[in-house]
């Protein structure tokens, strides 16, 4: 492919670098004054790239024609796919930041511009189709979530979780860029496709110790056990926007990655870190829903939820099928709804003087004080419980399908134990909600962006969302055979 | 009826109830509460009226590929027919009975209609996964009952229903997703004429098991059962106990007996030991419980039990009469919950120690009363007498041995209701409030009067609830005659008999 036709498989790439470079300039230029002004035209900028990304998940573009720069980079349907979660999950983080961070009078036009340059991240991350694209984009996203984390620069938790989320991620990076020189010497490539080629029937030892160090630095990025440790102290840390940002965007980012990397550049060697996933898969669903058993803050709950989701994710990865992979693409569509919408409760409890509260006995009878909350928080809970009707359990359904239908029975039947230990402090949320004596702490009052957010995100996991699964797993599917293709 | 939706259209009323129901104020939701499961009923017996006995096994049907992987498939065969027309009876009587909860009103009506509306389709689903969605979409609704509105211990009970619930399920989950696999269609007629390989159908048995069996609830699995009914308000254990429990029945008679016949076969002596010992433990429980509702949650199981010995017999007496039971308990025990109830409303207090000698200040309620204690018991003329006999009669075929040990059972029963009546509408007036209480109103007549009649109804003329389902039970047996158990005593001795007569 020439260099023009290149260039235009990346114009969503290049609107976001541009528009971010222009961006930060109007913010240099301005200062405070262009807060708003920044965070619109960045919202903006990221439902124009959901427009230019959407037709090649709807045609469900793979092949030849989508890869750029002599195989670095494609921009096929499966990269679509996490692209569209991305820029929606980003587009609502940029929606709800202003009025928590305006409360501290911290809000900065730089918050806007990082979100872009992470989406920038993120986008290279999902297109990767090199070990060296991969690096860059996992790096640009890194930095500029390392801000993120501390964006509220004097609050002493946030400080701390961004300097955390810095020395952990800086160590995964040093594991995967360890992972990645080992590969290279044992395959001879850092193409996606020249590996696969490479490993194809043998493999050295060398290799499999690269393949497992890849892995083990993709792990801490979609905070998999054993290499979670950090998630739960960078979410309770970290300001409440920009956990909702870490739990969804960069989670769908770096999911679809290892997805490309394990089976794209891996896929001969299924067998080899099939073992590792399935492992990490029934230890994250295990350690997500014990950890979460005894938190009292909602904040860690919900990190420890996400390391229970991941792991549900891994089980669609493991069964290294096209349908496992179109499950994990399900799975993240409905995880990302359901975090944001949970996230978005957190942002909304708030005191009277509009301080916000994270502790989950703040919730306490909160159906009788502010029902429609309620109601909504325990549609999100149940959902992430599994428990049908509700759209959460049709995640749970097809990622066990694949497995069943990948012959990894016993995978699933431990799964599915797992999420009945996961149900306990879902609904333990809800017992809180319903159950108990209100403690009406929760007093503040939220504009109705929030509550858009929050009744679009209840609604896409309500059971009127059923009608629209065949659509859904259509474009999965033929995402799933985009990354297949290429492989 | 030709084409029209009707089921779709049983659980679309309760779905606008609820949306209603929580926007309105407390007296409003009460009304919509009501008169959308009044609707419910007619619309139940519209069902039955034109569900033509003999016809094709699946009237009603309706299928739309609306999902990804499974589709909206509805259609009842006389089973389900009976049990639907049992969930819509008994629902309008659970609002009515809802009179003395007043708090959190119009979300308490939204829960219930919920819940109709999930019973209905659990009963009309014919596709795997559909049914599974109602199935255990279930466990919300009856969580929210259990908990907001139960009594003190209402946490803790909240808690082990669902988990005990959930856990049993989820097993069930993958085995329905292997079956998918295996036979490629989600389409429960089809299911039920797959031939799954045996080996396979022992762990797709045992996985359907552990659902039903809590579900059912069989003993030993039977414990979250007094406690999600001592807590839960009257309206909910009418529900739990009349409807929910029979979730499980169904289960064994729509999945495990016609798909993995074999299987069953195999584990025959399980079902049957475990419904021995329910039945004479629960019964012994049930003797020395000094709180009404959890007598009443153990007999419970005790009948239960009486349902899948029946089911486990492998022929057409056992299974009609496992149907019968399924039904008759479903009023009975509603209308025992509700007479509880009644008197619960007036003293607060579940004890039976604190009551006595109703018979003289309430006659007309211990009449009502008198009436569901012997169709519990089982007295010639009710609906219990039916099903148990019917029930026995099947399984005596096979197995004498459970037979007897089941019939135990039942003079035990015949002990602790009777006992329970004597200690609650016999004697003399202990307590001076008890003896002070007033007779039924006309709200508690309507109630305990409609299920009374169908009590009577059941007992004298069971016709009317045998023929719907003859020709699919006759279908059922023959499905599974091909693994049905060998008897233990020749009762078939026709060539000894006939040698008899040749030496006369």
């Amino acid at each position: 492919m020439d260099f023009a036709g290149s260039l235009s498989l990346i114009v969503p790439e290049i609107v976001l670098s541009v528009s971010g470079l222009v961006l930060l300039l109007v913010a240099g230029w301005a200062g405070g004054k262009a807060n708003r002004l920044v965070t619109i035209l960045a919202c903006a900028v990221l439902a124009a790239c959901f427009v230019i990304t959407a037709p090649s998940v709807c045609g469900g573009a793979m092949g030849a024609g989508t890869h750029a720069f002599g195989g670095l980079f494609a921009a096929d349907a499966f990269a679509g796919f996490a692209k569209l979660m991305i820029y929606a999950a980003s587009g609502a983080v940029l929606v709800v930041a202003p009025a928590f961070f305006g409360r501290y009078g911290l809000m900065r036009a730089e918050f806007p511009v990082l979100v872009l340059f992470a989406v920038l991240g993120m986008n290279v991350m999902v297109s990767a189709t090199d070990l060296m694209t991969l690096y860059i984009g996992l790096e640009l996203n890194s930095l500029s979530s390392y801000v993120l984390a501390s964006f509220l620069r004097t609050d002493e938790r946030s400080s701390e979780a961004g300097l955390k989320y810095f020395v952990l991620g800086a160590l995964a990076s040093g594991i995967l860029l360890f992972g990645i020189s080992l590969t290279y010497g044992f395959t001879g490539t850092t193409a996606f496709t020249g590996i696969r080629d490479a490993l194809d029937g043998h493999m050295e030892m060398g290799a499999l110790f690269g393949i497992t160090f890849v892995l083990a630095g993709l792990a801490f990025k979609i905070s998999a056990v054993p290499f979670h440790m950090w998630t739960p102290d960078v979410y309770e840390g970290a300001p409440t926007p920009v956990t909702t940002f870490f739990s969804s965007a960069p989670k769908v980012a770096a999911v679809a990655l290892v997805a490309r990397v394990s089976l794209g550049a891996f896929g001969p060697q299924a067998e080899a870190w099939r073992q590792i996933v399935i492992f990490a898969a029934l230890v994250s669903i295990l350690v997500g829903a014990v950890g979460a058993i005894g938190q009292s803050n909602i904040k860690r709950l919900l990190a420890y939820s996400s390391i229970n989701n991941v792991g549900f994710i891994l089980v669609g990865l493991a069964a290294a099928t096209p349908q496992g992979v179109a499950s994990m693409l399900l799975y993240l569509a409905v995880y990302v709804a359901m975090t944001i919408g949970s996230f978005v409760v957190v942002l909304m409890m708030r005191d009277a003087e509009g301080q916000p509260l994270e502790a989950i006995s703040d919730l306490a009878g909160l159906s009788r004080t502010r029902f429609a909350l309620a109601f909504c928080l325990m549609c999100l809970m149940f959902s992430l419980a599994g428990i049908p009707p509700l759209m959460g359990f049709w995640a749970k359904l097809v990622v066990f399908q694949a497995a069943v239908n990948a012959g990894l029975f016993v995978v699933a039947v431990l799964a599915v134990v797992g999420s009945v230990i996961g149900a306990f402090y879902y609904i333990k949320i809800v017992k809180v909600m319903f159950f108990d004596e209100p403690a009406d702490t929760i007093r503040g009052r939220s504009d109705w962006a929030h509550w858009a957010l929050l009744a679009i995100s209840t609604i896409a996991i309500s059971p009127v969302m059923y009608l629209v699964t065949g659509w859904l797993t259509q474009l999965a599917d033929k995402a799933a055979a985009a990354l297949f293709l290429v492989a | 009826m030709g084409g029209f939706p009707i089921l779709s259209l049983m659980l679309l009323v309760p779905l606008v109830g609820a949306v209603i129901c929580l926007l309105a104020g407390e007296r409003a939701a009460r009304m919509v509460a009501l008169v959308a499961t009044l609707v419910d009923l007619g619309l139940g017996i519209v069902l039955w009226v034109n569900y033509d006995v003999g016809g094709a096994q699946w009237q009603f049907t309706e299928r739309l590929p609306l999902f990804a992987g499974f589709q909206w498939a509805m259609g009842i065969d006389g089973i389900a027919m009976l049990l639907i027309v049992l969930t819509v009876f008994l629902m309008p009587i659970c609002i009515l009975a809802s009179r003395s909860i007043t708090r959190r009103v119009p979300e308490y009506m939204a829960t219930f209609l919920f819940m109709e509306l999930l019973m209905i389709g659990v009963f009309a689903a014919q596709d795997l996964f559909l049914f599974y969605i109602f199935f255990e979409g279930g466990l919300i609704p009856m969580y929210l009952i259990i908990g907001v509105w139960g009594g003190d211990n209402r946490v803790y009970a909240a808690y082990k229903f669902f988990l005990y619930t959930l856990l049993g399920s989820v097993l069930m989950l993958v085995a329905m997703l292997w079956m998918a696999h295996e036979a490629g269609t989600t389409f429960i007629p089809t299911l039920m004429a797959y031939d799954f390989p045996p080996h396979a159908q022992t762990w797709l048995w045992l996985a359907f098991f552990a659902s039903f069996a809590v579900k059912m609830p069989m003993w030993p699995l039977h414990t979250w059962l007094p406690d999600a009914h001592v807590q839960a308000p009257t309206a909910g254990s009418v529900i739990l106990a009349g409807v929910l429990l029979k979730m499980g029945g169904y289960g064994f008679i729509r999945f495990s007996l016609p798909m993995f016949p074999e299987a069953s076969l195999q584990f025959v002596w399980l079902i049957w030991g475990l419904s021995m010992a329910a039945v004479v433990l629960t019964s012994l429980i049930a003797l020395v419980q000094t709180d009404m509702k959890k007598l009443i949650a153990y007999s419970s199981v005790a009948h239960m039990a009486i349902v899948t010995v029946g089911l486990f017999a492998f022929n057409t007496q056992g299974l009609d009469g496992a149907m019968i039971v399924m039904l008759s308990h479903g009023v009975v025990s509603g209308a025992l919950f509700l007479c509880v109830g009644v008197i619960y409303d007036r003293l607060h207090t579940r004890e039976i120690a604190r009551y006595g000698g109703l018979s003289i200040n309430m006659p007309h309620y211990a009449l009502l009363f008198m009436l569901f204690t012997m169709a519990s018991v089982g007295l010639p003329g009710t609906s219990g007498f039916v099903g148990e006999f019917l029930s026995l009669i099947g399984i005596y075929q096979v197995s004498t041995w459970a037979t007897a040990v089941c019939t135990t059972g039942i003079i035990l029963g015949a002990g602790y209701m009777l006992y329970l009546y004597w200690r609650v509408a016999f004697g003399v007036q202990r307590n001076a409030d008890a003896a002070a209480m007033p007779d039924l109103d006309m709200r508690e007549w309507v109630m305990l009067g409609a299920l009374g009649l169908a009590v009577l109804w059941m007992g004298v003329y069971p016709e009317s609830f045998l023929a719907p389902i003859r020709s699919d039970i006759a279908a059922l047996d023959a499905r599974i005659a091909r693994a049905a158990p060998v008897s233990d005593s020749d009762l078939r001795t026709t060539a000894p008999k006939a040698a008899r007569g040749e030496a006369q």
